[in-house]
Parts: structure tokens; sequence; C-alpha cells
């Protein structure tokens, strides 16, 4: 409904307005495609980049060079244009995006300035004066050289843009997009590229500000490389803030308040002084401090606020995703064969050996320092063994990447629960279902993966109603107690359709009836087949629900048996207790 | 021969910045972007008061420390602890002030150079504190990205006040030192060896206020662990404000030295931090010796690439980056990170 409202808007302006506002209108729509790129970017992925304006130029000099130079056609201008901007930002992201938190950003404005002087110092592109005479873009004979024609060009690119974009987010591989702010080790547990999503992203970001170049060289019919430099670069990512940097629409709010406003303040403070040439800046970049000081979130959550929340349906059912084979009850599912890690000379984990088979659930305890965790990241990849091995279902899996341990059928929570907290409970279940699903990142901004969509939504309600979450599906993650947030952990593991799930202490921190109703939980899904490595310090929580227990102390195995072998085990009494005293 | 010494002294000044840039960010953990413009406020200002001219970073400093005071004064306010305020009077309105009256004062009469020289530091001096007051301990403890982004805008912001107080006019003061010396068959100008000497002589500083002064442990302690620091009584306020004070004080030397050698204009020192930047992350971003020794390097980078074709020593320069980072992502391997980072 409100989109309807705003795509009626942007049809009807043109009619209303003035043509110097229909000049404004142009210019915020050439930001908003850059901004579009920055909301995914940076609002919804995590990252920041301030060196966009660097691809807005890729993009014009590309048209620019080809169309004068060349006596090309605009339209072959535009494919250079996406062309260049996309892999440009594809090699740069491939050699930056590993790069933690800040040193990201930095590199952003280190090749944005390298671009930018490159723009300013070629023959072939006008070095420090640009390009002029430009050809406009033309259709069916028409030449698009109006103003109106311009608007049209620019906002139709922008709704494709928005629509496409709001497509991408909304499936499987957006969901995945979505996930990575936050940390990166829940998002490859559950089988997920997080460095591939990173690089699709900042492709699409660096194309949008391609296609925005594309059509600021055709509209304006000149370029200059000062509209390319850092300082633009900042503003982009000011609009997009500004606007809510978790929203689409926040890119086009922003861009279209931060235009508007920057028209206005040139008029007012050009007649300050002589050097207030640059004071616009100094306004927009006092707000901005302000905004990332008191409301990092943008105007746009505000706005959504004040509008009644969408109610939506539980998905309906659909047809069941495939599953995999499931072992009989009773097969040797997991072997840890003389496990052993050092850390300097510390060993952390020492020659430690067991088995655990398919419908049990195995017990892990010890004390604290005992080598649990480090024996827990051997098992899913995170740490590499010096020696020994992991085999599932007889096949070695020992220092296989995160990734692949994932896709292989082993689903874990955490002890620090890793949730989306601002996405669903749905959202974050069908996380978990991620790897059975394949539609990728094309169809679904074409709309062709709803089938599939469908299905992983049905298995994902399907789960929540399993562990007894299915009363508000659409509800935040963020807003339930913790032991309900460990519950939905377990859902989203289920949801891979694991052949082994592993509890990382999931009775750490919950109260005495979420424990119980947690151990209520997993003892029916033991009824039910799944098979569970649970990994604990809570004697009492282990006792009552496993079939068996690993003892480790000291990075080693104490003792392996039943709880009441295990209960009666002196040297395990003396691990725990201290000593007998 | 006379590239690369060229490339070493402009590299010894690198190195100053990207000290003064690793210090902020391993005690503050913001990676202080408008910390070269403080390099050229320093040159422009040396270079206004040898020609009698009143230097426009009077102008800035009384500006921060107008804001200064208002930030701290609704901070003091809101928390009800009014009977601090002449406390925030003295320190972020009277102290700032001081320098300021002195350049006043001293613009039209011939004193020494010396004392311009002092005058110029003092007025450099109060600049990071204030801003660090002004635009990041309102939000200390947000994440290093939003720290990153504050700072970058506060550059931007800076280079328009920077443009209105300066002018758009470049400047170049005097030498300090017209001394030429000849080593067998190398001359070396006076002020390249004071360029090295002051690197040298900031380095060894830096290691010895760190290791053996009360202050630079605390500093060293709020660095690894801020939590931890304050359990102990460091107030990470007060151990960001020495950070900036320090590396104020290594950016209005970094100024009046590389002042001579190029002419500056308002917004040059962006281009100046970048680059020692660069060469801080050669170095790690972590480590004293390497950010200098990666600053060089990018000193000589520069020098090399300017002999051969100027036009692209800086597209040079900040390309070279990349590859640098490619190595860097290569080594770390893969390092499955958990960063708590929102916006």
């Amino acid at each position: 409904m409100i989109r309807l409202l705003g795509f009626a808007a942007i049809a009807v302006f043109p009619l209303l307005a003035s043509p110097y506002a229909l000049t404004l209108a142009n210019y915020s729509g050439l930001a908003a495609l850059v901004a579009l790129g920055l909301v995914l970017l940076t609002g919804v992925g995590g990252l920041t980049s301030f060196g966009q304006a660097a691809f807005v130029g890729v993009g014009a000099y590309a048209t620019a060079w080809l169309t004068t130079a060349q006596g090309a056609s605009p339209w072959l201008g535009l494919a250079l244009a996406l062309a260049l901007s996309g892999g440009i930002a594809g090699l740069l992201g491939a050699a930056t995006l590993r790069l933690s938190g800040h040193l990201l950003p930095l590199s952003t404005i280190a090749w944005g300035l390298a671009l930018f002087f490159l723009f300013g110092n070629l023959d072939a592109l006008g070095r420090h004066t640009g390009m002029s005479d430009i050809p406009p873009a033309s259709l069916f004979g028409h030449t698009l050289n109006s103003s109106l024609a311009g608007y049209t060009m620019i906002w139709l690119a922008v709704a494709v843009a928005f629509w496409l974009c709001g497509n991408l987010l909304d499936s499987r591989a957006g969901r995945a997009i979505r996930a990575l702010r936050g940390g990166t080790a829940m998002v490859e547990s559950l089988g997920i590229d997080s460095f591939a999503m990173r690089l699709a992203i900042f492709v699409i970001a660096g194309m949008l500000a391609g296609l925005s170049g594309w059509l600021l060289a055709h509209v304006q019919r000149f370029i200059s490389p000062t509209a390319f430099d850092v300082g633009p670069g900042m503003e982009y990512l000011f609009m997009a803030i500004l606007g809510g940097a978790g929203h689409l629409a926040g890119a086009i709010l922003g861009a279209a308040i931060v235009t508007v406003a920057r028209d206005r303040l040139q008029d007012v403070l050009a007649h300050i002084g002589p050097n207030s040439g640059q004071l616009e800046v100094v306004v927009f970049g006092a707000l901005f401090v302000l905004i990332l000081h008191r409301a990092r979130g943008g105007l746009i959550p505000a706005v959504l606020k004040l509008l009644p929340a969408r109610t939506r349906a539980n998905p309906p059912d659909a047809a069941p995703l495939s599953r995999r084979a499931l072992p009989e009850a009773g097969t040797v599912l997991l072997e840890v064969d003389q496990l052993t890690k050092r850390f300097g000379g510390l060993v952390a984990v020492n020659q430690v050996s067991f088995t655990l088979r398919a419908g049990e659930i195995l017990g892990l305890i010890g004390p604290n320092g005992a080598g649990k965790s480090t024996l827990f990241n051997l098992v899913t990849g995170l740490l590499r063994p010096n020696a020994g091995q992991v085999r599932l279902l007889g096949r070695d899996i020992t220092g296989a990447s995160i990734r692949r341990i994932a896709r292989l059928g082993l689903a874990r929570t955490f002890q620090h629960v890793k949730l989306r907290p601002s996405m669903s409970l749905l959202e974050n279940v069908m996380l978990g279902a991620h790897p059975r699903g394949r539609a990728g990142l094309l169809a679904a901004t074409f709309r062709l993966d709803r089938a599939e969509e469908a299905r992983l939504a049905a298995e994902a309600m399907r789960q929540l109603r399993r562990v007894g979450l299915d009363a508000a599906p659409h509800g935040l993650a963020g807003n339930l107690a913790l032991g309900q947030q460990r519950v939905l952990e377990v859902a989203r593991a289920l949801a891979a359709d694991p052949l082994l799930v592993i509890l990382d202490e999931p009775a750490a921190g919950l109260r005495k009836p979420e424990k119980a109703a947690l151990a209520d939980l997993l003892r029916q899904l033991r009824a039910e087949g799944v098979t569970i490595l649970l990994v604990e310090h809570d004697m009492e929580f282990v006792m009552s629900l496993v079939n068996r227990i690993v003892v480790m102390e000291f990075g080693t195995r104490l003792a392996e048996g039943l709880p009441a072998e295990i209960r009666a085990n002196k040297a395990v009494q003396e691990a725990y207790l201290g000593g007998v005293a | 021969m006379l590239l690369a010494q060229d490339g070493i002294a402009t590299g010894a000044i690198y190195a100053l910045v990207a000290l003064g840039i690793v210090l902020v960010f391993l005690v503050t953990r913001v990676i202080f972007v408008p910390f070269g413009d403080l390099v050229a406020y320093a040159s422009l200002s040396l270079a206004a008061l040898e020609e009698n001219r009143r230097p426009g970073l009077i102008w800035l400093v009384l500006l921060l420390a107008g804001l200064a005071f208002l930030t701290e004064a609704l901070t003091l306010l809101r928390a009800g602890h009014a009977r601090l305020l002449p406390r925030a009077v003295l320190l972020y309105l009277l102290l700032p002030a001081l320098p300021c009256a002195v350049a006043y004062v001293i613009t039209p009469m011939d004193v020494p150079d010396l004392l311009r020289i002092v005058v110029t530091l003092a007025l450099v001096l109060p600049t990071a504190p204030l801003l660090y007051r002004i635009a990041f301990r309102p939000i200390a403890d947000a994440p290093v990205l939003v720290l990153l982004i504050v700072a970058v805008v506060v550059h931007f912001a800076m280079t328009g006040i920077a443009l209105l107080c300066f002018g758009p006019e470049g400047a170049r003061p005097r030498p300090l030192t017209g001394a030429i010396f000849e080593i067998g068959d190398i001359i070396v100008s006076g002020q390249t060896l004071l360029m090295l000497g002051a690197a040298v002589a900031a380095s060894i500083g830096l290691l010895v206020f760190f290791a053996r002064t009360l202050t630079g442990r605390a500093l060293r302690a709020t660095a690894i662990n801020r939590v931890g620091a304050r359990i102990v009584g460091i107030r990470p306020g007060e151990a960001g404000t020495t950070a900036f004070l320090l590396a104020a004080l290594l950016a209005g030397l970094s100024g009046l030295l590389i002042g001579p050698v190029t002419t500056l204009v308002y917004d040059s020192g962006f281009v100046i931090g970048l680059k020692s930047f660069v060469g801080a992350i050669i170095g790690g971003l972590v480590s004293y010796p390497g950010a200098a020794l990666g600053a060089v390097a990018i000193g000589l980078l520069e020098s090399f690439t300017a002999f051969y074709d100027s036009a692209f020593k800086e597209v040079v320069v900040f390309a070279g980056l990349v590859p640098v980072l490619i190595i860097r992502s290569l080594l770390q391997g893969q390092a499955v990170e958990d960063a708590e980072e929102e916006l």
C-alpha cells in the first residue's frame, strides 16, 4: 500500500513540479541509487564504504569515453558501465572484504582516492576538467534529452532497483545477507558462505553506483572528477544513515533530504563570506555526527513507528523439502579418534576418543577448563587438531571447514545464543534450512524462488511447532526470553535436517523451569530419532537426560559410561568435588 | 640517491603522523582521520605568523573550545554536577584561549622565530583534545566502525571550517635551518636531518614514555583493556585526552617540519594523514616501529613514482594499499571473527 503510494507520487510529481524542482528530483534519484547500494552494504550487510562515489565515476567515465571517443551507443555504454563498476567492485571486494571491521572502510577511502586521482590525471578522460558533449540516450528514435526524459529514466531506474533489492532481501540469499551483521561464526556454522554473500552485496552496490554514473553522464551531459571524490562518497553514506540504513526506503528519503537541503544551504551560506564555499559540508558534518551520537537508526524507524504494524498470516503448508537419509538407530555416527590439540606448550585436548551412535544423547561433561570447548571446536571445524581424526558416518572430516561440516549434517547451537534479534522467529529458523534450498541471487531478485521459499517457510513453521514456539512466528527473536532463545536455536539446528545436533552448554544461564522444559524437549527429540551430543557442565541436567556420558578433565578422557556408572566413579567425584572430603 | 633522501625525509614525517594515529587508535579505538589536517594547520599558522598575519587557527581553536565547553557543560548539568562548571571553564575555555591570546598579541610584533614556533605548537595542541571532547567522548563505547565514520565526518566538517579560517591560498614557512652538510658526495640539508631526527626522537620518546612513566603505563593499560583500566582507577576519558594531546604534539611537530619542504593548503592534510595511515596499516596498526617503517616505505614509494610520473604518485600510493591488504588478509587466514558491530 505504502509502496503503491510512493510509486504514484513518483509518477505524478513531474506534472506538478517546476523545472527547477524536477532537476533537484533528478539529482535526488541519482543519489538514491547509490544510497540504495549503501543500505544493502552498511545497513543490511554491516559493511561500510566511503568509496561509492568512485564507482559512480567508473560508470560515468566508462560510458562517456565509449560514447564520445568511440562514438558508440549510450546503451552499449550502459553495458560497459555496469560491467566495469561491477568488475572493479568484485576485484576490490575480493581483496579487501576479508579485512576486519575498521580496516575495510579505511581501505575504501584509499581506493576511492586512487580512482579519483586516476580520473583526474588520465588524458583520455579529460583530466581535471572532465568530459563534456556526452550524447543523450535515445530510444526508438526519440532523443532522451529533456529534463522530463531524464526524470523518467532516473526514477524508473530507482523504482526497478528498489523493487529488485526488496525481492533480494526477502529471499534465501537475502536472509543470509541480513544475517551477516553481528559476526560470521553463526552464519558459517549454518553452511552459508559469508564471504560470497559480502562480495555479492559489494558488487551489487558497485553496479548500482555505476548505473547512477551512467544516468548522470547522459542526463547531465558532462562530468568532472570532483563529483567522484571521497567527500561525495561520505555524503552518500550520510544519506543512507540519515534516512535509515536498515531500510531500503531510507536511501530514497535520505537522498531527497540531503539533496534539497544542500541546495537551500548553498543559497544561504554563500552570503556568509568569501571562503564559505564548503560550509554546507560543515552543517552536514555536524548533523551527521549528531545522528551518529543520538539516533543511529535514522529517520525511517521513527516513521515506521507511526504506521500500524503489519499483520502477517502464518506460512501455509507446502511440499516438504527433501531429507537426507538418516542412519538406522545404533549405527556409529560420529567417531572421535585420538584427537589432540596443542596451544603452544599447553595440551588442551590430549588423545581423546569416543563414539556416538545414531539415536542417542551423549553427554560430554567436565569441570571448567577440562577442554570441552576446544573439543567442541575441533569437531565443528572452528579449530584444526594437531593429531587424530574425526569421522562422520565413516567419512573423515578432520580439519574440514565449518561450512562443509555443517553441510554434511552437523548442526550446532551456541553457548552464548547467536540469533539475529531483529529478524523474526520464522526467519531465524529458515536460516537454519539455508543449505536445503538452492535458489541463488538472480532467482531471488526476479522472484523465481517463490515455490522454494514457501517450502522453506513451511519447514521452518514445522520446526517451530515441533519445539513449541509456533504461537507468534513473525515476532522478533530478540523479544524472547533466554530459555526460549535456546529453544529457537534448537529449532534452527533441526531445520537443517541434521544427522547430529551438538548443543554447547544449553543449560547455562537458564532458570530451573526453563531447564526442565529444555530437557523435556530434548527427550522428545530423541524419541523422534534425533541424535544429540550435549556439551555441558551442569551435572544434574545431564544425568537426567543422556544415554551415556564422557567425562573430561585436564584435556584427557577421564571416564565413559552410563550415568549411574559415572555417578559412582571415584575419579569423577574427585575431579568435580576436589577429592573425597 | 637524491630521490631516496627525499623519500626518507617525507617518510619520516609520515612516520611521525603514523605514530600519532596508532597512539590514538590504541588508546581510544578512534582512527583519527582529521589528524593530517592538524599537520597542515600547524604549517599554515607558522607561515602566517612569519608574515605577520593572524593565523586562522586562532579562530578555529576558539570555536572548538566554545563547542567543547558547551558539550561539557551540558553533560555536567544533566548529571547534576553544576559545581564542576568552573573547572570546565578553566579546562575548555581559558586553557585553549591562552595560546590564542598570545598568538593574537605577537602577530604584528617582531619576535624571535623560536617564539613563533612555540606559539604555533601551543595553538595546535588543544585542537585534538577539544575534538575528542566534542565528537568522540560522548560515544566512547561505540563500535570502532561508528567512531571511524564520525572521524571521517569530522575531517570533512573541519575542511569546511578551515577554508573559512585559512582561505584557499597555500603557504610555506621558512626552513627551520638553512644548513647544508656534505657527507662524501652526498649533500644533505639540515631540514632533512631535522625531519629524520625528530622522527627518531619522537619514536624513542614515545617508547620511553610508555615504558617508564605512570601516565604512559596507564595509557597502555587503557589500550589493552578499557574496563580493566577503569577498575584499577584509570579514567578512560582522561587517558583519551592525554592520547589526543600527545598526538596533537606529534601533528604540530610534523607540520613545522614538513611545511618548509612542501606548500600546504587548508585541506592538504587529509592526503598526508591517509598516506601515513597506509604506512601504519603496512605496519599492522598496532606496532609503533612497524608503523614508522611502513610510513618510510610509503615516503620512498611516493618519491620514486613522483620522479617517473608525478601525476600518478597519489594513484600509486593509494592503490599500493590494495596488495598490502591482500597480503594481510591472506596472512590472517580463515579467521572467523565475531564482531558485535551495530550501527
